[in-house]
């Protein structure tokens, strides 16, 4: 019997080696298709280029998400891995930062040591101090005077930035700001060693190296941008997933679909409401997300305008029916309730409830001296298309009709979406507006940070050219509260008085809140792990590709 | 003959220069801020002029104008606003794709055009005529973006056997007569050449009838040649109107098409101009516009010749 059980057990691992040698020699004759097939995952941008990838990037925010964030890091950063909270900054390559307490003019960037740029230079804070000449100071050999321009209006607190010692940075400010943290977070570090090494932007851009998640690996103009992970990240719980990702510029909305439906792409950007439905018939995963935008009217407060009167603004936000509005687009809108989002940090209490009530807005139409006989005459300036904008068009003349109800006479200027952009760096009071008779127009706002969310539109020193106040608001309140919030350097206090402007501003019905897009994107079935910020960047280093 | 040309080619002088006046006019004229596609929207007012000085915006139109024609005239196109790169290194390989696609649809479209307008032509009247006249106003008729979405729809959404954009799987630029390129231009040249196709045989159907009805062709007849050889008089009749309105015809398809080029994603002229409108990218739009324009001159001083020759009672 025992003598039995050995031959058995000397079978079983005869059989074993042999099947294991069988194994083997399949797999050497297999070769590199036994090998682990590699997980690339391919995006379809709504740009018609690729962003600039030497640093600071062009293409507004999708710029910022698709090569800024990916190829190189900021002081401060993002932190985009909750879908369920408006996104926060944390640390990036400062681990820590603070304010001067004996000079408010006066910022201490602590940097994180052991950041190495891809070509394996070290990151120190002479590559902070050589970035800010990149972008300030026009007799610096490196001054790039796009990146300049880029980063003008994202940093426009910062005076000097000199270094303290290897990782630790002064940031030295026109006038105190808290908003700093804010600021440096849309400011991206070049790598210095490589661009002596180049010696030009033009050179740098065909081997661009940041200290991001991503590494370059090729760009073909017009066509896509390679990247593979950069697996000695300083951030460990942030080193990508796939193997490789390739971003393909679409600016067209139903080549961007068929690119899906097709099997061409594993990701896209903003597909179109009507494409929804056969996009998830096709088992592809629709993700949406509340983030920092509202679309809007901005009334002109200029000399004879309407909408200088409080209830006639009142009126308009009590007349639009959005749930409707939203309907028509698909369910890809939260209508708004003001101009933050509902549930954002800074949406304080107002007591003016924005909602759908066309008899209180008649009535508010009717004590201003309105009727359906003496209407009040509005011409918005509207586009055709552009970044944020949604469905312009369409949505335009669902809110005209609405106002039109409410003893409203409204009409559009429609204008091409760089021509509206043109407009509005002119006042209402000046050029177009005035020749035009326009006073009011819709251009979509990111509201992320308190200066592009509050500051640039309310403040009465934000009159463009100097900011984005079109409409002429000149409120003391806003004035003071908003100066306060941008000397306050405790957030919480900070969030506080942001709040309280906010309800300040629903409560005046300063603007005709609309609806907030949701930023849809379209993913096939394989594309898994991808968590949707409330942000207008995104992270795509959790993504994984399970087929 | 050799007067001729030298004539056309003089004629063709002031028409490039006006052609250069009026793209160049035409994309100043137009609403918006060329800087705009590179600037924030809050970008102050002196960042504005900084980057207006730099890339020469500041000067009078005039001088500006002066200015580019002078560096068109040496090949020298200027610098895109948008990228960054000489507008030449961008025009260049997008003329070399769309002429890829262009040649397709041409030689697809007249050579259905020519079949179907001959068998039109000699059915006169009958039912093959009133099916191919039917095909041919479809072609005419049908928007051709249209048709596009409709092949992408039908060959790579449901039935998957066609890519539905693009040059190549892997994103490249370059035609390298891979079947991969083939595989990609396919759908593109069919949406391509129903136009030609239509116009074609509309010409040739109306060419043939009327020349059928002739008095040589029942001359030829009657002298006893066969239809073959009658077909060849008929068809060195047609030929010159029919090349004048073919080399039209592919020099709108040289054009390249904006909306099938963008439909496609092909990395043509088409693409080129449609990406250089929404970016108001000035030194772009007039360089690709006055490339396209002097080809398009270029190819009717060609057809011109080549009609003089077929034909020499043009020439007097």
């Amino acid at each position: 019997m025992l003598h039995a059980n050995k031959r058995i057990g000397a079978f079983r691992r005869l059989a074993g080696h042999a099947s294991a040698a069988a194994l083997l020699a399949a797999a050497a004759l297999a070769g590199p298709a036994f090998a682990a097939e590699e997980k690339v995952l391919r995006i379809g941008m709504t740009a018609a280029d690729i962003p600039t990838n030497v640093g600071q990037p062009d293409q507004g925010f999708e710029g910022f998400r698709f090569m800024g964030y990916m190829l190189y890091d900021t002081l401060v950063l993002w932190d985009l891995s909750k879908a369920d909270l408006p996104a926060k900054l944390m640390p990036g390559l400062a681990t820590e930062w603070e304010i001067d307490p004996d000079n408010h003019n006066r910022w201490i960037f602590h940097l994180r040591q052991g950041v190495k740029f891809h070509d394996g230079s070290d990151f120190t804070a002479d590559d902070v101090v050589w970035n800010f000449r990149k972008v300030a100071d026009p007799e610096a050999p490196h001054y790039d005077s796009k990146q300049a321009a880029l980063a003008a209006v994202r940093i426009p607190a910062l005076a000097e930035v000199n270094k303290i010692d290897d990782y630790t940075v002064e940031i030295l400010t026109k006038e105190p700001s808290a908003y700093v943290p804010y600021q440096v977070s849309f400011w991206f570090m070049s790598n210095q060693e490589q661009w002596e090494k180049v010696g030009s932007w033009a050179e740098y851009a065909k081997s661009p190296t940041g200290t991001g998640p991503w590494k370059f690996v090729s760009q073909t103009p017009r066509a896509q941008v390679e990247m593979i992970p950069n697996k000695e990240y300083w951030d460990p719980d942030r080193v990508p997933q796939v193997d490789r990702v390739v971003l393909r510029p679409i600016p067209e909305a139903s080549a961007r679909v068929a690119a899906l439906l097709s099997g061409q792409v594993d990701f896209i950007e903003a597909p179109p409401p009507d494409a929804i439905p056969r996009l998830k018939a096709s088992g592809m995963n629709i993700v949406t997300n509340a983030y920092p935008h509202n679309w809007a009217v901005e009334p002109s407060l200029k000399e004879g305008s309407p909408w200088r009167d409080v209830r006639v603004r009142k009126a308009a936000n009590l007349c639009i029916d959005r749930e409707g509005m939203t309907q028509m687009l698909g369910g890809l809108a939260i209508p708004s309730k003001g101009h933050m989002p509902p549930g954002d940090t800074w949406f304080g209490k107002p007591t003016f409830d924005i909602r759908y009530d066309p008899d209180a807005a008649r009535a508010l139409m009717t004590e201003a001296g309105y009727s359906s006989d003496n209407r009040a005459s509005v011409k918005i300036a509207a586009s055709t298309s552009g970044s944020g904008q949604m469905q312009p068009l369409p949505m335009f003349e669902f809110l005209q009709a609405n106002l039109n109800e409410c003893y409203f006479d409204v009409q559009a200027e429609v204008m091409e979406w760089n021509a509206l952009t043109s407009f509005s760096r002119k006042p209402s009071n000046e050029g177009e507006a005035v020749a035009k008779n326009i006073n009011g127009s819709i251009i979509s706002r990111a509201t992320q940070d308190p200066y592009s969310a509050l500051e640039r539109v309310f403040m009465s020193s934000r009159i463009p050219p100097n900011g984005s106040n079109w409409g002429l608001v000149q409120d003391p309140f806003y004035d003071e509260m908003l100066a306060k919030a941008a000397s306050t350097f405790d957030l919480e206090a900070q969030d506080e008085i942001l709040a309280q402007v906010h309800a300040y501003a629903v409560d005046n019905a300063q603007w005709i809140w609309v609806v907030h897009d949701v930023n849809p994107r379209a993913l096939a079935p394989h594309v898994k792990g991808f968590v949707q910020a409330q942000s207008w960047f995104q992270d795509l280093t959790p993504i994984r590709i399970e087929r | 003959m050799l007067f001729y040309l030298l004539r056309r080619l003089l004629y063709a002088v002031p028409i490039a220069l006006g052609v250069t006046l009026v793209c160049f006019s035409l994309v100043h004229i137009g609403p918006g801020d060329p800087l705009s596609s590179i600037l924030p929207p809050e970008a102050s007012q002196a960042i504005v002029d900084r980057m207006k000085r730099e890339y020469g915006l500041d000067q009078p139109l005039p001088l500006q104008y002066l200015i580019w024609l002078g560096k068109a005239a040496v090949g020298d196109f200027g610098t895109s606003i948008f990228t960054g790169r000489p507008v030449l290194a961008e025009i260049a390989p997008a003329l070399v794709n769309s002429l890829i696609i262009a040649v397709g649809g041409a030689l697809l479209g007249f050579l259905l055009g020519i079949v179907f307008g001959t068998v039109a032509g000699y059915c006169h009247g009958r039912p093959a005529d009133r099916f191919f006249t039917a095909v041919a106003i479809t072609g005419v008729s049908v928007p051709h973006y249209w048709l596009a979405i409709v092949l992408v729809i039908v060959f790579s959404v449901e039935l998957m056997w066609l890519p539905a954009l693009g040059m190549t799987g892997s994103g490249g630029t370059e035609f390298t007569f891979s079947g991969e390129n083939f595989r990609h231009m396919l759908l593109p040249v069919i949406a391509l050449s129903v136009i030609p196709m239509g116009v074609v045989a509309r010409t040739v159907r109306a060419q043939v009838a009327e020349l059928l009805n002739m008095d040589f062709v029942d001359a030829l007849r009657s002298k006893g040649l066969g239809e073959a050889k009658v077909f060849r008089h008929v068809a060195k009749n047609a030929a010159p109107q029919v090349l004048a309105v073919m080399g039209l015809q592919l020099g709108y398809l040289l054009g390249g098409s904006i909306l099938i080029e963008t439909v496609f994603a092909w990395p043509g002229t088409g693409l080129l101009l449609n990406n250089a409108i929404f970016a108001r990218d000035i030194p772009l739009l007039q360089g690709t516009i006055l490339a396209l324009a002097l080809i398009f001159v270029a190819l009717n001083l060609l057809v011109d010749v080549v009609q003089a020759i077929l034909d020499p009672r043009i020439v007097r």
